[in-house]
């Protein structure tokens, strides 16, 4: 079963395949009934599966999490969907404090295999609070598993994975890359959710990144590859855990590693990635692991997104000085 | 759904109108108001002009030039009836929709655009008009114009808040800790809250099982329902409201019960989630064809008076459209403005590596 289909779509069908296996699944969130999500991610869910399974939400997130909370208790798995990413923080008390702390709470007799959908990151040229990249507030948060998407593919399988997992998730969704299309095989076996992906092969420098990011650092690949220098760009899909193991192992081959998410480089997670490829690759450097992303600042009014955002350039800058060393 | 309004045979009318759609004038036993023809003909200039503000932004972002826009068609009435009841010292708190109240507040309709434009975050002094800047985060205004009263009573200041937001905005805990706040501390602020009916494509139901304005009682404060396309009746309500606050009775919780005539935004698609039929009964409840009528009816006005508040309109939108083409974009550094207050070192270190990144491409194409 394959075919062409947008990263929007690809979600769809994982959570529709999701549902169709298991009638504990359920959908939450604003507007995700008849409209079908502001981004269409849900589109058609309600119609096909009824209102008791795809559930419009009064408009409060804190109450989103904490009633799939107490759904989970009873059984059932639910997707929460938070409009934005921006959005997400009235709820953070309950992911904070409860969803990733219950489990441990209850010496693991509570299981919470709660989803909690975000799209996320810039470039779409909304306004404030549409285009943050919150994954740092999560991952620095034990008990939560934090996974990102990049491309239709893993938008499909990862989300069926996600939905499966006994543990609570953070499912990043890159809105920019909604509309990006690839062929999708259904029936292919995935790769598993906790594990990153070289998503093209080099041989003298890796570039880490996830989500929005991969596409604009596999285009840098393409541009550098002209001047005659190959990266080798690894999608980290799992944030929270890292897929140390082949992180380690590129970073070994090829001696020099650049981190680039869109989120502020400041206590962001590429400290996290620059921190632990150096002490387990530390005889293997050139260079110093270098950071590109988002400056130390909110996220600015769209006219000035192209300057936040990390660029082909940025990247290729942070490259070329790792050569310098 | 059937709603029981609390008291008995003697209660007031559960909404307050004070003119009909049909531009007839109505008593109400409790608010009521005294306009003199100049006055009436003056929230006529106001309901006009801010519709056409909006129009003129909903063709500015058809057009490319704004990112996105929230219209307030349909919501005039409200806007400008709680607007014009705001003294100077009063302090209005809005949400992303409030183009109207920002009108009455003096600010610039061209200063709206900036954020949708994406050239700012907000782009007016809140101090200057006190009318704070929009909030898109829902419902996190109603706590800082409680605070903001509690501010007032503290200073013994002469003045009330006032804080705008919309019937999904009633489900967040903030809104309901504002309530109990504003209570517990009888703070002086008016809860304007404008039902238009929907959230994005949820309908009220998705949000309550009683009317909004009934919640205020299970917070200790009166609530009241007005015709939110009334433009007289939402003046007469808000002033009352705003002087009882004033002087010390507390707060209240307003529900303008109105409808949003347009999409969500400039975003949404309404037709996937709303009925036409909807759309149409609202119509015949326009809040400007209603005090047109009441004018003509009354000869408060003539054509000639029409004439030229159309032509007004036509001007206030050529010179919105004008300006806004001519906003500059914000130049690259201005990142880093603002940010804070104090200085910053690791700022300043990104703005000057920044800028040092930007001048390594000057001569060639980025
Ligand atoms: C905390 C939060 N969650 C979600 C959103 C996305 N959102 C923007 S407007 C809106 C609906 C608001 O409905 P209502 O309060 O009735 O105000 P209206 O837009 O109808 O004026 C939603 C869900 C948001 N801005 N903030
Ligand atoms: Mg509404």
């Amino acid at each position: 079963m394959t075919g062409t289909l947008t990263l929007a779509k690809a979600i769809n069908e994982g959570l529709r395949t999701a549902m169709e296996d298991d009638p504990k699944v359920l959908i939450m969130g604003e507007d995700v009934g008849k409209l079908g999500g502001v981004f269409r991610v849900t589109d058609g869910l309600q119609k096909d599966f009824g209102e008791s399974r795809v559930i419009d939400t009064p408009l409060a997130e804190s109450g989103i999490i904490g009633t799939a909370i107490g759904l989970a208790l009873r059984g059932y798995r639910p997707v929460c969907e938070i409009q934005f990413d921006g959005f997400v923080f009235p709820a953070a008390d309950q992911i904070i404090t409860q969803l990733a702390k219950m489990p441990l709470r209850s010496l693991g007799t509570i299981k919470l295999p709660i989803v909690v959908r975000i799209p996320c990151g810039g470039g779409i040229g909304a306004v404030e609070h549409h285009s943050e990249s919150p994954e740092a507030y999560f991952t620095h948060t034990s008990g939560l598993r934090v996974v990102a998407c990049s491309n239709p593919v893993d938008g499909y399988h990862m989300i069926q994975q996600a939905i499966r997992c006994d543990d609570p998730v953070i499912f990043f969704e890159p809105k920019r890359r909604y509309w990006d299309k690839t062929e999708v095989d259904r029936s292919a076996t995935p790769l598993g959710f906790d594990r990153a992906q070289i998503v093209r092969p080099g041989t003298d420098v890796t570039v880490l990144s996830y989500g929005p990011m991969v596409k604009t650092v596999v285009q840098a690949a393409v541009a550098a590859e002209e001047e005659g220098r190959s990266l080798e760009v690894i999608d980290l899909r799992s944030l929270n855990p890292l897929d140390t193991g082949l992180i380690f192992d590129s970073v070994r081959r090829t001696g020099r590693c650049v981190v680039a998410h869109e989120a502020p480089v400041f206590s962001g997670l590429g400290g996290e990635l620059a921190a632990r490829v150096t002490e387990a690759c530390f005889y293997s450097l050139e260079a110093p692991v270098l950071r590109v992303g988002g400056f130390s600042t909110p996220y600015p009014p769209s006219r000035l997104e192209d300057d936040y955002l990390p660029d082909l350039d940025r990247v290729l800058d942070a490259v070329d000085r790792t050569f310098a060393f | 759904m059937t709603f029981d309004a609390s008291g008995g045979a003697d209660a007031p009318p559960e909404l307050v109108q004070l003119l009909t759609p049909e531009g007839e004038r109505v008593e109400h036993p409790v608010y009521d108001i005294d306009l003199t023809p100049e006055e009436v003909r003056g929230l006529y200039r106001d309901l006009v002009l801010v519709r056409r503000v909006d129009m003129e932004a909903v063709a500015l972002q058809r057009q490319g030039e704004l990112g996105l826009w929230a219209s307030l068609l349909g919501q005039e009435a409200a806007q400008i009836g709680s607007g014009r009841a705001l003294t100077d010292a009063d302090m209005a708190f809005p949400t992303y929709r409030e183009h109207g109240v920002a009108w009455c507040r003096g600010v610039d309709p061209v200063n709206l655009l900036g954020l949708f434009r994406g050239v700012n975050h907000g782009g007016w002094d809140p101090a200057e008009h006190n009318f704070h800047l929009y909030t898109i985060v829902i419902g996190s205004q109603t706590l800082h114009a409680v605070g903001y009263a509690m501010g007032i009573q503290r200073d013994g200041a002469d003045a009330a808040s006032i804080v705008y937001f919309g019937d999904g905005a009633t489900s967040q805990g903030d809104v309901n800790e504002s309530f109990i706040w504003a209570s517990v501390f009888n703070a002086p602020v008016v809860f304007f809250c404008q039902n238009n009916q929907w959230a994005i494509s949820e309908p009220l139901e998705k949000q309550s099982r009683i009317p909004l304005y009934q919640r205020a009682s299970g917070f200790g404060f009166p609530g009241v329902r007005v015709d939110g396309n009334d433009v007289f009746a939402c003046l007469a309500v808000t002033r009352q409201a705003l002087k009882n606050a004033r002087e010390g009775q507390g707060p209240m919780l307003i529900e303008a019960f109105t409808y949003r005539m347009g999409a969500h935004t400039t975003s949404d698609d309404p037709t996937r989630y709303r009925v036409a039929g909807e759309l149409e009964a609202w119509k015949l409840k326009d809040p400007i064809e209603r005090v047109k009528a009441y004018l003509f009816k009354n000869q408060f006005a003539d054509q000639d008076f029409f004439d030229a508040i159309d032509a007004e309109a036509v001007d206030l939108g050529r010179d919105m459209r004008k300006r806004c083409l001519e906003m500059p974009d914000p130049h690259p550094l201005e990142i880093f403005e603002h940010v804070y207050a104090e200085p910053h070192a690791l700022l300043a270190e990104e703005r000057e590596q920044y800028a040092a990144y930007l001048a390594s491409f000057e001569g060639s194409e980025r």
